[in-house]
């Protein structure tokens, strides 16, 4: 017995495609429509290959794990962003378009430069355990122990795969290209919580006390809105924002 | 062309890679890594339900030790394994995953006092003693005397990935993404880097070093329902191969794990057995303890997978329209336990099947999952062959997986072989055969060939489309080079894959795209993965008895009288279209561990003359040292510290065990 439900007729989905290649000095963005027959638990991951293998070999998108894990396939799909992975066609109207990330370095069509976006994130926050045992670290004894709830709740914080769906849904990040985005903030809060790192509120204040930083967000909620993986990310702003407005 | 010189080049940006990278940095060495994909989007993102360490924290894992560890791992392997490498790697593995915990990896920890666990489908309560209070707990994994798999709830790989990232980001090494290696630069034995292809802009570029690691990871995209991420091509491989000289162990040793979802094949983890979670058939019968009375549903996986498949044929599985499968059952885990130690499992099972495995039931089916196989080293992580090329991770052949990898060992081996092979290039630099001596005509004659390698696909007026040919690949190595292999349908693969080789020579691109341009990438991918799929297939067809995961219909016995040997091939004639297959044995006389049963699958197998002579000085040695303490009568047996960089070789410290 199969339990996802049939559908009774297949469709024919047209799925519309914002095309540029900028490698190519001839290109001009514009949008490009395929049609593809729709199979059973179809994903935009199948749609888009079969459309590369079949109708448009030049199509451009990054997949990876294909398995809503690795953060690649984060795209505007009709208008929101998303994964497109795991994103089911049978869950669209036979009308699909298709974007890249705004806000994010464009490759060409719908694959966009999230990697170095967010390695410069990394590196502007810091985004490592600061300590200074570590070059003297014993790793022949046994690990120094940890309350298993503080674990968990790092864990939660840890889940962000960098996907980029918060920036693009964000405000702010529209507007202002160095505002470091509920990703960043989100990393923050993340190391705050960590024991392990020895940094205080005054130099994480030093990060993330600005308009750029914590101070830049309006609160119009759209990154935890669109975060595939349900991180509580207004929650740990407004949490990091009073934190912050109290060291400042 | 333009040219990077550096002192380490490492190719794979995952586990593996990064860890070698942050352990070359550390002793002064200029490292740069190369990615096909930012790196923290790298496979080993996938790994979901932990990491082997015999920590023996937690009430599941009290005694464990390195001994365990190691007599799980050779018996995992079918005795395919190197065992002087499976104990450096059963001795380092407490020590990589104390230092990412101290890295910053969030290990769950062990809870003090009394919780509800699901064994052999029912709840038993169990006390966990205060003294374990808040260190790293773990979990039960296939084919393990102790609970030792230590975990991030089930997004364990996810968590060691972006601690390693970040600590390479903090070491400042620089992570050149969207980069992919053509072929090795190499001349007289001796690999001086690489020739890369810029995947944004199409540019050819030479990368020259001292040292040069493959740390690509596995090679599943050869097969047609794999749980590989999609850039698991087997690229490192393939161009270690293509040089000529370069050997790759164990090609036809290739894992299928029991729970690919069906039918898209993406992974749930053995976590969910592990944690008490059953095989149903058709009929929603248990079947597992029918064929596997000792180890039911957490036998190995090679053995798990083969009596699923078993199940099938004989009708007794579940049917869809997509096909026969079978049902994961983790509904008596309990809500709770599943939203908080399961929960990418849950979402998995949400977008992909519409499936609540809460209340409903998963279908799975056994998908192709790891190479064993890979990148032939030494127990250094450098290629016997080509010196200056080392390989860490899946795309290496360590070997200590030999022919059935358990679960948990693969994270563990990337972070373990990181920091090994990491000094070993150190090492290599540091001395005079590391020294950069290498003539900018060799650099340009390796890139003017890969550039015409390029043009010639992308002028050819060929017939003959990449993807169709890849298609045909993937349906070749499924239907005759997967769980269950026979002679005859073996030779028909080869016969074909031999086909397909020739016909890749005439492939027409449609698009001729400025920049990576896919098309392009794909046609000049299937060169190298076709030779990989033919290593495996060939590998598969000569290597005539069963052992591991490789299983021959026609030849069902391990034979230890005649493949105690580890497979190697090579690829001398680039025009060819097979091979060159070559055996090193392994020595029975020199084992800590004999060969002998299992403990679950088959328990006939054809006995070598060796083992019983072996057995008998095991024993008269741990006779003789009776009330020695274990690593007093493990030295006596088959001493291996010597072996490791001297700074990984002290005892581990444990609850009741001092170091």
């Amino acid at each position: 017995m199969n339990r996802i439900p049939l559908r009774e007729a297949t469709r024919t989905l047209q799925i519309q495609v914002m095309r540029h290649n900028p490698q190519d000095p001839d290109s001009t963005p514009k949008l490009q429509t395929f049609e593809v027959e729709e199979s059973d638990t179809m994903t935009l991951f199948i749609a888009l290959n079969e459309i590369r293998e079949r109708q448009d070999a030049s199509l451009q998108f990054d997949f990876v794990c294909r398995a809503g894990i690795c953060g690649s396939c984060g795209m505007i799909i009709n208008g929101r962003p998303g994964l497109a992975c795991r994103t089911l066609t049978r869950d669209l109207p036979v009308k699909i378009t298709l974007a890249p990330l705004p806000a994010f370095e464009l490759i060409g069509d719908l694959s966009v430069n999230t990697g170095k976006w967010m390695r410069g994130m990394s590196e502007q926050l810091e985004t490592w355990v600061h300590s200074r045992g570590l070059d003297e670290l014993n790793i022949d004894a046994m690990e120094a122990t940890m309350e298993p709830e503080l674990a968990e709740q790092i864990y939660e914080l840890e889940r962000c795969i960098e996907c980029g769906c918060c920036v693009a849904a964000c405000g702010t990040a529209r507007m202002k290209e160095d505002f470091i985005g509920a990703v960043g903030l989100n990393q923050i809060t993340r190391f705050r919580l960590d024991p392990r790192d020895e940094r205080d509120d005054a130099a994480f204040y030093e990060l993330v006390g600005d308009e750029n930083g914590v101070f830049g967000c309006m609160t119009l909620l759209g990154c935890e809105d669109m975060c595939p993986k349900d991180l509580p990310l207004a929650t740990q702003i407004a949490f990091l924002r009073r934190r912050m407005a109290t060291t400042g | 062309m333009q040219t990077i010189y550096t002192d380490v080049l490492v190719i794979g940006g995952g586990l593996a890679g990064q860890r070698a990278a942050i352990g070359a940095k550390r002793r002064g060495q200029d490292v740069i890594v190369l990615s096909l994909v930012p790196a923290k989007r790298s496979h080993s993102a996938a790994a979901q339900g932990g990491m082997q360490a015999s920590l023996g924290n937690c009430l599941g894992g009290a005694g464990d030790n390195e001994d365990i560890h190691f007599a799980d791992t050779v018996r995992g392997s079918d005795w395919g394994a190197d065992q002087d490498v499976v104990r450096m790697f059963t001795h380092t593995a407490p020590k990589a995953i104390r230092e990412l915990a101290a890295w910053g990896v969030p290990w769950n920890r062990v809870a003090r006092g009394e919780r509800e666990i699901t064994v052999d489908g029912s709840k038993q309560t169990i006390s966990e003693p205060d003294a374990a209070h808040g260190l790293i707990t773990s979990r039960n994994f296939g084919g393990t005397q102790k609970w030792r798999a230590c975990y991030v709830s089930d997004g364990t790989g996810h968590a060691m990935l972006y601690t390693l990232s970040n600590q390479a980001i903090a070491a400042n090494i620089p992570v050149h993404e969207r980069m992919e290696a053509l072929a090795l630069i190499h001349a007289d034995g001796r690999c001086h880097g690489a020739i890369v292809r810029n995947l944004i802009t199409g540019q050819l570029l030479a990368y020259v070093a001292r040292a040069t690691c493959i740390a690509t990871g596995g090679f599943g995209r050869i097969y047609g329902v794999s749980t590989n991420a999609i850039i698991n091509e087997g690229m490192g491989a393939a161009i270690a191969l293509e040089t000529g000289v370069a050997t790759l162990g164990n090609m036809e040793a290739i894992q299928f794990h029991p729970t690919g979802i069906f039918p898209a094949g993406i992974l749930v983890t053995e976590g969910c057995r592990g944690d008490g979670g059953l095989l149903l058939d058709g009929k929603q019968h248990r079947f597992m303890p029918d064929y596997e009375p000792e180890k039911k549903e957490l036998a190995s996986r090679d053995v798990v997978s083969r009596r699923m498949e078993e199940h099938i044929s004989a009708g007794r599985g579940a049917s869809s329209r997509f096909g026969d499968h079978l049902w994961l059952d983790i509904r008596l885990l309990g809500a709770q336990h599943i939203n908080n130690k399961l929960r990418e499992v849950k979402e998995i099972c949400q977008y992909f099947l519409g499936v609540d495995p809460e209340t409903q039931l998963i279908p799975v089916r056994p998908a192709q999952h790891y190479s064993m196989g890979g990148v032939r080293t030494n127990h250094r992580g450098e290629s016997p062959q080509l010196r200056g090329l080392f390989a860490a991770g899946e795309a290496a052949c360590w070997d200590m997986h030999g022919f059935n990898r358990l679960g948990g060992n693969s994270v563990a081996e990337t972070v373990v072989a990181g920091m090994i092979v990491g000094d070993t290039m150190a090492d290599f630099c540091d001395s005079q055969d590391g020294a950069l001596n290498i003539s900018s005509a060799l650099v340009d004659s390796f890139g003017r060939r890969e550039k015409q390698r390029l043009a010639a696909i992308t002028a050819g007026k060929g017939h003959e489309s990449v993807f169709e040919l890849t298609r045909l690949m993937r349906e070749t190595m499924t239907d005759k080079v997967g769980i269950f292999r026979h002679g005859e349908r073996l030779e028909e693969a080869v016969a074909t894959l031999q086909t397909l080789q020739e016909r890749c020579r005439d492939i027409g691109l449609r698009s001729n795209a400025p920049g990576a341009n896919p098309e392009l990438v794909a046609a000049y991918r299937l060169q190298g993965m076709l030779k990989l799929a033919q290593c495996v297939a060939y590998g598969a067809l000569l290597r005539t008895e069963s052992r591991g995961a490789h299983y021959r219909a026609d030849y069902p016995r391990r034979d230890d009288l005649n493949w105690i040997r580890r497979t190697l091939a090579s690829w001398p004639d680039a025009q060819a279209t097979l091979p060159s297959i070559d055996y090193e044995p392994l020595d029975i006389m020199a084992m800590e561990l004999p060969p002998g049963w299992r403990g679950y699958g088959a328990r006939d197998y054809i006995e070598h003359p060796d083992t019983a002579v072996r057995q008998q000085q095991v024993d008269a040695i741990d006779g003789a040292l009776a009330g020695a303490d274990r690593h007093t009568r493990q030295q006596a047996l088959m001493p291996f510290r010597h072996l490791l960089p001297e700074h990984l070789r002290a005892n581990n410290q444990r609850l009741g065990e001092e170091s």
